[in-house]
Parts: C-alpha cells; structure tokens; sequence
C-alpha cells in the first residue's frame, strides 16, 4: 500500500516545573500512524492529549524525542525540510491570529509565490492566486486591497486554505481549524477538504475534537488519549462502534442534535492533566468505568479488535 | 400561557457607536428584539457569529458600556412581584442585583479568576463583598459547602488558575457565579473553548444548578448540540434580530425560517454521511444591514417584498414565531 505520510514510534517529552520540583510530561507517547494519497485522516482526542504536539513535529517546528518521520518512503533528514514545506501544508485554529490586521490578506499569497519562486510575473502569480482561491469559493477580486477585519472568520479560514494551496502540497495538516467557527461555517470547511480530497488528491490530517465532523468526512481516525493512541481505524469503526472505554465516553459525550437522544447520567471528569499523564499504567484508569487491578500496573499494548487497533486489557483475549 | 415572565425585552435595539475618523460608525447589533424569558426555563439563544449575541446578553444583564448603547426599547426584571424598568436603577441597585439577583458569565470568562490568586481567595473576597460575613474562616466553609453541593472537589480551593484545566476553571466560574442563588443566569459560550467530555460536564453542572434552584438560564452557544440538550426553548438570531422562536424540539424538528433551515440540516449526524449544505454566502455586515429581510441576500426563496420591508413575527404554532414572508405578514417590526 502507498503511504504518504509515516509516524513511527513518535515520542515528545516536555520537562516542565523548577529544579526542585521537576516533571517530565510525555506529551506524545511513542504513537505510529500513516496517512495515505487522497485520504482525510483524524486526529482526535480532549485538549492536551498531544495532538498539536505531534502536528508541530511532523511540520517541523518541534524536534521529537524520538521516533521518525517518512514521507512519500523518505526519512526525514536531520536538516532537509523541503519535503515539508512545500508537500506540506498547515492551517491553524484561530483564523484571526493567522493574519496581521494591519497587512492586506493578499499580501501574505505574494509572499508565498515569492518564497517558493511559484510565478515569474505579476500577472502570472494572480493568476494562480485567483485559481486557488476559486477552490474556496472565493475569487481575487473578493480580496483585492483588504484587510483581515473585512472578513468574517469562516472566510478567513478558506482564505488560509487558499493559501495553503498555492503550493499545490499533497497534505494539508489543519489544526482544529473548525474550532473557532460557528455550526454553519463549520460544514462550509469540511466541505472543502472533502472537495480537495476527491477533486485534487491532497490528503488531510485534520486534528479535531469535534467527532461529528470527523465522522462526516474522514476515512480514518486515530484517538489519543495523554499522549498515546488508544483507538484507531476506519470512522465506521471507530465511532459507530467505539471499543475503547474512553472513546466510548467520548462518544456518549458528543451532545447530539436531537432532542430525543439527550444525555443520560453522569460523568467524572479528571481534575488535572498532569496526574493523569504521569499515572502508571493505563493513563484513564483513574476515570474507566472497566478498570482491573493489571490497568494500573501495565500500560495496554495495542490489540487488533477486528480490524481496529485498541489499547485496552479489556481485549486482551483477542491476538495482539 | 401563565405570566411567569421574568426577563423581557421590548422592542429592544443596542448599537455600537464608535468613533472612526471623526465620523460615527453605527453597528446595529441588537435590532427589534422582543424576549419574554420564564421562570423556572433554560432559554437558549442560537446564530452565527458576530450577529449580536453577546451583545442582546450584555444588555439583558444590564452590562451596557460605552461604545454600546441602548438606543430605544426597554428591559425589565420581575423582581419581588415587580417589574423593574433596567434603565431607572442607579449603579449600586445594579451591583447589588448582580450575582445576587442576576448573574453573569461573560465570554471567555475564564478570566474572571484571578490568575495571582488561590482559588480561595478569589471566593473569599467574593463572599465577603456580598454578604456580611462575623467569624473568620465563614466564608471559607460556605465556599466549601457549594462545591461539594455541586460535586466539584473541595481541593481546588488551594490551587491556582493555571494549575486547573480549562473545563474545572470553567465550572469554578459558574460554581462562583451561582453561590448567592441568583434567579437568572447569563452563560455567554461556556462550553465553546472546551473539548466533548468537559463540555458535557459544564453542562451537567448547569443544569443540576437549575435544578436545584429552579431558576432561569439564558445560554448562548452556537452548538446545536449543547442546545438540543439543555434548552427548554430557543431563539435564533441572525444579524440582531430574533428570527425565529420556538420549544426545542420544535426548532429541530420543524425549522420553519429559511435561515433556522440551513442551520438545523446543515449539522453533521453519526451514521449518516450524505453531503450537507452550508448557509451560502456571508453573513451581513452589521454596521450596514441589508434592506428589508436581513436574510434576503442569502435566501433561496428571496421575493420583491424581503427585499423592501423586514418581516413582522407570524404565529406559526402556540410558542413558535417566526419572521419571514413566506409564512407570514407578521404582527409589528416591519419597520425595524
Ligand atoms: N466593544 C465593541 N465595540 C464595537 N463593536 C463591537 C464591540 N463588541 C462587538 N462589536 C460588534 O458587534 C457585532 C455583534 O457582536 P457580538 O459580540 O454580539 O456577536 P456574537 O453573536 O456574540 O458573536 P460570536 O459568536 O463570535 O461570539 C459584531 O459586528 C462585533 O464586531
Ligand atoms: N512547549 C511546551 N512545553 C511544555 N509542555 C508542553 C509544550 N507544548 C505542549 N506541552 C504539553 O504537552 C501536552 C500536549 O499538548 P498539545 O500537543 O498542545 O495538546 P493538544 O493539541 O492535543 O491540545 C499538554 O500537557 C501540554 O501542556
Ligand atoms: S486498560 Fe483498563 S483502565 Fe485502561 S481503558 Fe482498558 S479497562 Fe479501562
Ligand atoms: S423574508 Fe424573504 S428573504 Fe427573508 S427569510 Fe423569508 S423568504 Fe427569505
Ligand atoms: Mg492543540
Ligand atoms: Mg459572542
């Protein structure tokens, strides 16, 4: 099978406190995952869990602990980010940060024709701005000679997609890039990657906690959990028959919209991150309405529940 | 229907009036709203971002400064049998009512801990700016009490903002907010920064609050699940008007404003990936409205008349208006 993108074994630990009273965080756990040609892949799971962490990594901001990086079968070497940089796009979560307002948004798609030498004239490199921004729905007219403010959020964010674009990259890494925008324009957004994935072949990672539109338009989804990934496979799979504890808890906590199918009982929250990333063992038997004495003594290896990857005792029957 | 009303609105407008060169910039983004808010009822307001929702709940908790103003209309509180105009209070009538009568957590409100101080310290000087507290140590048990009342461990008294995660600083604000057992609370996005299963823990503790107290809850999200869950009724706003009210479940199971009707199908649904459609286009800018309907630019079934004059709410069932041509001429606010 042709892989795009390969994370092997990928551990990131953060030292964090003074010298008297230091903690080491093990923010991404030593997770494997690949992403595939023309595929959206999800990346799930509460705050804090390492998903932007492992973003940072694979684009390159972050040095990991340990672990590699493949992309397209090459090894990331030590001081070559080409690969990254233009096969690699990203889009952040606050479409607003991602622009200064005091610079016209064009300027930043100028840029970036300059940076990566994508035009030789003026006329040209509008040409390729108005083409991708097209993708959006959006022409270079609708940008010409304004500012950030003049946009709504969801605009900005597809005017970051566009961006993204101009390199024609074969993966777009999006980071929570729905999360500041409203129900409506949510959709608009995930519509578009769709759209790319089917009409140009670009993958997405797209990092998420929002299941509802995961489910809408990945093919697969991986679940962290405190730096490590405890459920992975197809969105069937995984959401429609979640085998996880805590996907099963992420699951039931999604509030649908239907009336008829309003929450039932309680739940316990965890009061503090840090206790949980330093537990021995599995890291939510503190919260696992399954939980058995070997959960806090053995950290779960990874089980293939048909067809699905679940790092939980509970499966421990069924071959590893 | 029994005249349990104890927040309304009348015919309510509240404009940004801002400065820009010399020249006054009018942002219209509270236009014509009617509210009658029970008591004992979890209200929900609903509607894309920037069209106004924080500011309708600014001028519900009486919270307007500068630059916003009430332009006309009025707001009033049942208070003790009476219905107290918002306007004629004097600056001490409102901080008394606030958080003892009415309380008020604003977006983002995380920031309402002090970051420099323990959690404890932060309830202390809460509770003794409220209440007359005689022996040391009082205010400390009573802090005590309603978070184990609520279920939230006693331990994070001792902790400071930043130790807690995003969704416990959250529930502390909302712990803090309804310690005097005030009769309304204003929650702006409560929910909106934090992940599912917090997100579901915020929701439980307002609602046990509600519960408990039988009082009113004014919530602003623009998760439809969040609604769907806790809210008895529901508005929905688009471009600072109220466009469309009704229970609950009658918003998803019959959205009748062409708006309400992208809103409620456009959402995402587990097993069920057939491709959903976005409100097209933008939304309005409000410092310069459309012409008649708000909606008009956006609506697939634009007629000459949306485009003159703004609809007035049309009764479409007991409890559910609505303001659009096609159900309706509607009673008042064609001229808003
Ligand atoms: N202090 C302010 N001064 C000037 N304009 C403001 C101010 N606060 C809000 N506005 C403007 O008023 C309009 C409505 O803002 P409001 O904050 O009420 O929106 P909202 O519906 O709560 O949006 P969101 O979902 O993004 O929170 C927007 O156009 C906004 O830019
Ligand atoms: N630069 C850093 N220094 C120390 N700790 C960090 C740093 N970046 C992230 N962390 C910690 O690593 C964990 C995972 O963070 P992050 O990857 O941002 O999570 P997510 O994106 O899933 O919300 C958190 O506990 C966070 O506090
Ligand atoms: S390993 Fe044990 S504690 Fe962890 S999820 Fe499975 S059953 Fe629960
Ligand atoms: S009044 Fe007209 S433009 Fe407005 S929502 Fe109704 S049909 Fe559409
Ligand atoms: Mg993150
Ligand atoms: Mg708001």
């Amino acid at each position: 099978m042709e892989k795009l993108l390969e994370v092997e074994h990928l551990t990131k630990t953060f030292t964090l406190g003074s010298v008297i009273s230091r903690v080491r965080i093990t923010a991404v756990d030593d997770i494997s995952f690949y992403i595939k040609p023309a595929e959206i892949f999800a990346l799930a799971g509460e705050s804090g869990c390492g998903k932007s962490t492992t973003a940072r990594i694979i684009m390159g901001f972050e040095h990991a602990t340990s672990g590699t990086i493949i992309h397209s079968g090459k090894k990331e070497a030590k001081n070559e980010k080409v690969w990254f940089t233009e096969g690699i796009q990203a889009i952040f979560q606050d479409p607003f940060a991602t622009f200064n307002p005091l610079r016209m948004v064009e300027q930043y798609f100028f840029e970036t024709i300059q940076n990566y030498k994508l035009a030789k004239s003026k006329r040209e490199a509008i040409e390729r701005i108005d083409a991708k921004l097209r993708l959006v729905g959006l022409t270079y007219e609708d940008l010409a000679g304004k500012y950030p403010s003049e946009f709504s959020g969801g605009q900005l964010q597809r005017i970051s997609i566009a961006r993204a674009l101009l390199t024609d990259p074969q993966l777009i890494i999006a980071d929570e890039p729905v999360s500041m925008v409203d129900a409506s324009l949510r959709m608009s957004i995930v519509n578009l990657f769709k759209q790319l994935r089917d009409e140009l072949g670009v993958s997405v990672l797209y990092i998420t906690h929002d299941l509802a539109t995961a489910y809408y338009v990945c093919d697969r989804i991986a679940i962290m959990f405190r730096g490590k990934i405890v459920e992975m496979g197809t969105v069937e799979q995984v959401l429609m028959a979640p085998k996880h504890p805590y996907t099963q808890l992420l699951r039931a906590s999604i509030p649908e919209a239907d009336t008829a199918h309003r929450w039932q009982g309680e739940i316990r929250l965890s009061d503090t991150e840090q206790d949980e990333y330093l537990r021995q063992g599995c890291r939510f038997a503190g919260r696992c309405p399954m939980v058995m004495d070997v959960c806090r003594r053995v950290t779960p290896p990874q089980f293939d529940v048909d067809g699905a990857l679940v790092a939980c005792h509970l499966y421990a029957e069924t071959k590893q | 229907m029994k005249n349990n009303t104890i927040l309304r609105t009348e015919r309510l407008h509240a404009h940004y009036i801002l400065d820009v060169y010399g020249k006054a910039k009018v942002i219209k983004a509270v236009n014509d709203v009617d509210l009658a808010i029970q008591e004992d009822e979890i209200y929900g307001i609903a509607g894309e971002s920037g069209c106004g929702k924080s500011t309708l709940l600014k001028a519900l908790a009486a919270a307007v400064e500068p630059p916003l103003r009430i332009i006309s209309g009025r707001v009033t509180y049942r208070i003790a049998g009476a219905e107290v105009d918002v306007s004629t209070l004097t600056q001490e009538e409102k901080r008394k009512l606030r958080m003892e009568y009415i309380a008020y957590v604003p977006q983002g409100s995380m920031s309402v801990l002090n970051p420099v101080s323990r959690i404890r310290d932060t309830y202390r000087d809460f509770i003794e700016s409220h209440i007359s507290v005689h022996q040391k140590g009082e205010a400390f048990a009573l802090a005590k009490e309603h978070l184990t009342e609520l279920g939230l461990p006693v331990k994070i008294l001792d902790a400071y903002p930043h130790q807690l995660s995003g969704g416990m600083r959250q529930r502390v604000t909302i712990a803090l907010a309804t310690l005097l057992k005030p009769r309304i609370i204003i929650g702006d996005e409560p929910t909106t920064a934090l992940d599912v299963v917090v997100q579901r823990g915020v929701v439980q503790l307002l609602k046990d609050v509600q519960a408990k107290l039988k009082n009113t809850i004014v919530l602003v999200t623009h998760d439809m699940g969040v609604h769907a869950n806790i809210a008895d009724r529901i508005g929905i706003m688009y471009a600072g008007k109220i466009v469309e009210e009704a229970p609950t479940e009658k918003i998803f199971s019959a959205p009748t404003h062409p708006y309400t009707h992208y809103l409620i199908n456009s959402l995402p649904k587990f097993g069920d990936k057939s491709p959903r459609e976005s409100v097209p286009g933008s939304p309005p800018s409000l410092a310069n409205l459309p012409t008649g309907c708000p909606f008009h630019p956006r609506c697939p079934h634009v007629m000459d008349i949306c485009k003159q004059e703004m609809p007035g709410y049309t009764q479409v069932a007991s409890n559910h208006k609505v303001a659009c041509w096609l159900v309706g001429e509607g009673t008042h606010g064609k001229a808003a």
